[in-house]
């Protein structure tokens, strides 16, 4: 697969001083649907700045599909579209004025068809003729995502499209972003919702005070981090863990009617088998097993807590 | 050359100032309106002719000016700040444009409207004093080279304010100052000697000069100074808005 974008040591000290991205290193694959994951203040909005020509870079390299976002900017930024994590809007403006200048402004001439296709596609059709002023929040961020849409861009940059938004247009933003993804549209998305990324990504990337520190296929990292916690609901008590099970460290609650084991990696599904089994052929009764697989958001918590 | 962006931000602009109708176009008519009947009509009457033209006619020029130049520049630093402050020009510094392209759509939208605006206050004038305009042409011509050059000056005020009371301070504290003391209601031949000298230092009063032969063909000052000092005023304009996008100043950080 080509790279439809590539990020070298790229790194960005603002005037002030302080040093908001520290050598960062991405590669992204076209029609892939990236998340980008960190903390408040961990340099997502920064890094998508950079590479839609907001930030200037301090040092580093960044490729859009093969085109230099310096040396060669037309061709590189018309190749993006971006959904600023701001609501930024003119209030005067109609919806379809806003779109058509949008589109306009990325070297494109007015395309009626691909207007009305974006805007029905996010229910905004009937409001086309609005100020975007009498518009509620949710529908003036549909607006921003119309606008990034206009001129047919391959890399969707979205900076936390759902933030402040009802599941509704959660939901149609998700829906539109599979769209995007059959189209070929890259989409690199940053997001606090964590089930959001758990749901929708192939890929992740984890980013904290500046470093970009992982970067994984979605299952992989699920797989390699997460964890899955079984309790076991006993028909009667026990007075302790069966014996000839020691590999499971298992937990018998106090009252001794639960039994239950933490376990990491990729097996545990076999070893939960295994477990059941024993207990079968040991003629111990259950009456309910019940599995947690940790999200998403538990590795998160994990991984960035561990590096403060 | 992106010529889709560039309509773009100039359709974008004029239709911002249709927006605003009634202020872009009523306001600075009603106050020429005004003039005309205080300074032409009233006082002009009992005013003997200057260098063979009436009282009424002479400030013709001058008072076009008066509107042209502090619309340029306030239309074109509004243009510009008004994304800066609603956060809007994230779209402009993404867009695969250049610097110059952004400079043609505002400034060549805030030059068109402060042009159709001369014209109408033109019109007006007419209405209440008679006159002739000697070079018709080259007095076109230099109200948009005017124009331009304060709707590019505009423009780097508006990358500059970091409020809005600044981008209301230098038309209204500089600008018309200058150009109400810049020859507009007299000829500085008519001033006492040192008030003069004071005088030659505002360069607006070249402006007005240059304008007013094109409409007269008088001038106490040549014309071809006019012309110089209103296209170096373009050039350092220019020059100052390059180096802005170089350096991303107030844009990019
Ligand atoms: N113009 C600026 N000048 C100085 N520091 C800045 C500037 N913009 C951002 N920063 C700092 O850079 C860091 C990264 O900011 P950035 O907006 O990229 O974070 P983020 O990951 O997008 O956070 P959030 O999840 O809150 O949106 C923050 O500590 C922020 O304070
Ligand atoms: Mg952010």
């Amino acid at each position: 697969m080509t790279n439809i974008l590539a990020i070298e040591r790229l790194t960005k000290t603002y005037d002030n001083g302080f040093v908001a991205l520290k050598g960062v290193d991405l590669a992204i694959a076209q029609g892939e649907i990236f998340a980008l994951l960190g903390p408040n203040g961990a340099g997502k909005t920064t890094l998508i700045g950079i590479v839609c020509g907001l930030v200037r870079a301090t040092s580093g390299k960044v490729t859009v599909d093969g085109c230099d976002i310096a040396a060669d900017y037309r061709r590189a930024r018309q190749k993006i579209g971006l959904v600023p994590q701001e609501l930024a809007t003119n209030q005067f403006e109609t919806v379809l004025e806003a779109v058509r200048f949008s589109r306009g402004l990325f070297g494109k001439a007015p395309d009626p068809v691909h207007f009305e296709r974006v805007l029905r596609d996010l229910s905004l059709w009937d409001k086309k003729d609005q100020r975007i002023g009498a518009l509620s929040g949710g529908m003036k961020r549909r607006v921003l995502i119309a606008k990034a849409l206009a001129h047919e861009p391959q890399i969707l940059f979205l900076d936390e499209p759902t933030a402040g938004v009802d599941v509704e247009l959660r939901r149609d933003m998700w829906e539109m972003v599979r769209r995007l993804r059959e189209k070929g549209v890259t989409v690199i998305l940053t997001t606090h919702y964590l089930e959001e990324a758990e749901d929708m990504a192939d890929r992740v990337g984890v980013i904290n005070q500046g470093e970009l520190i992982l970067v994984e296929e979605k299952h992989a990292l699920m797989r390699r981090m997460g964890q899955i916690r079984v309790t076991i609901g006993l028909a009667q008590k026990l007075e302790a863990p069966p014996e000839g099970l020691s590999d499971l460290p298992l937990d018998l609650s106090a009252d001794g009617t639960t039994l239950s084991f933490t376990q990491k990696g990729e097996d545990c599904d076999d070893r939960l088998g295994a477990l059941l089994k024993t207990l079968v052929a040991r003629g111990i009764e259950f009456r309910s097993v019940n599995s947690e697989r940790s999200s998403l958001e538990d590795i998160f918590i994990d991984l960035v807590g561990r590096r403060r | 050359m992106n010529v889709y962006a560039i309509r773009a931000i100039y359709i974008n602009e004029l239709s911002r100032t249709w927006r605003t109708l009634y202020q872009s176009i009523a306001s600075p008519v009603i106050s020429t309106a005004l003039y005309f009947v205080v300074f032409g009509s009233a006082i002009g009457s009992r005013m003997q002719a200057i260098d063979g033209v009436s009282y009424g006619a002479f400030i013709v020029p001058g008072l076009i000016l008066l509107t042209v130049l502090t619309e340029s520049v306030s239309n074109a630093s509004f243009g510009i700040y008004l994304p800066r402050f609603l956060g809007t020009i994230y779209e402009l510094l993404s867009a695969p444009i250049s610097a110059v392209e952004v400079v043609i759509g505002f400034v060549g939208a805030a030059a068109t409207k402060s042009v159709i605006l001369g014209l109408i206050i033109f019109t007006t004038a007419r209405l209440f004093v008679p006159f002739e305009v000697v070079h018709p042409v080259l007095a076109f011509l230099y109200l948009v080279l005017l124009s331009m050059t304060f709707a590019l000056f505009g423009f780097i005020l508006g990358l500059w304010a970091d409020g809005f009371e600044k981008l209301n301070l230098i038309p209204m504290m500089v600008i018309s100052p200058l150009t109400f003391l810049g020859g507009t209601f007299y000829s500085i031949d008519m001033l006492p000697g040192v008030w003069r000298q004071i005088a030659l230092f505002n360069p607006i009063v070249y402006l007005i000069e240059g304008f007013r032969w094109t409409f007269y063909d008088i001038a106490t000052l040549a014309p071809l100074i006019s012309l110089g000092l209103t296209v170096a005023m373009l050039a350092a304009c220019f020059a100052v808005v390059v180096w802005i996008f170089r350096t991303g100043y107030r844009l990019r950080n």
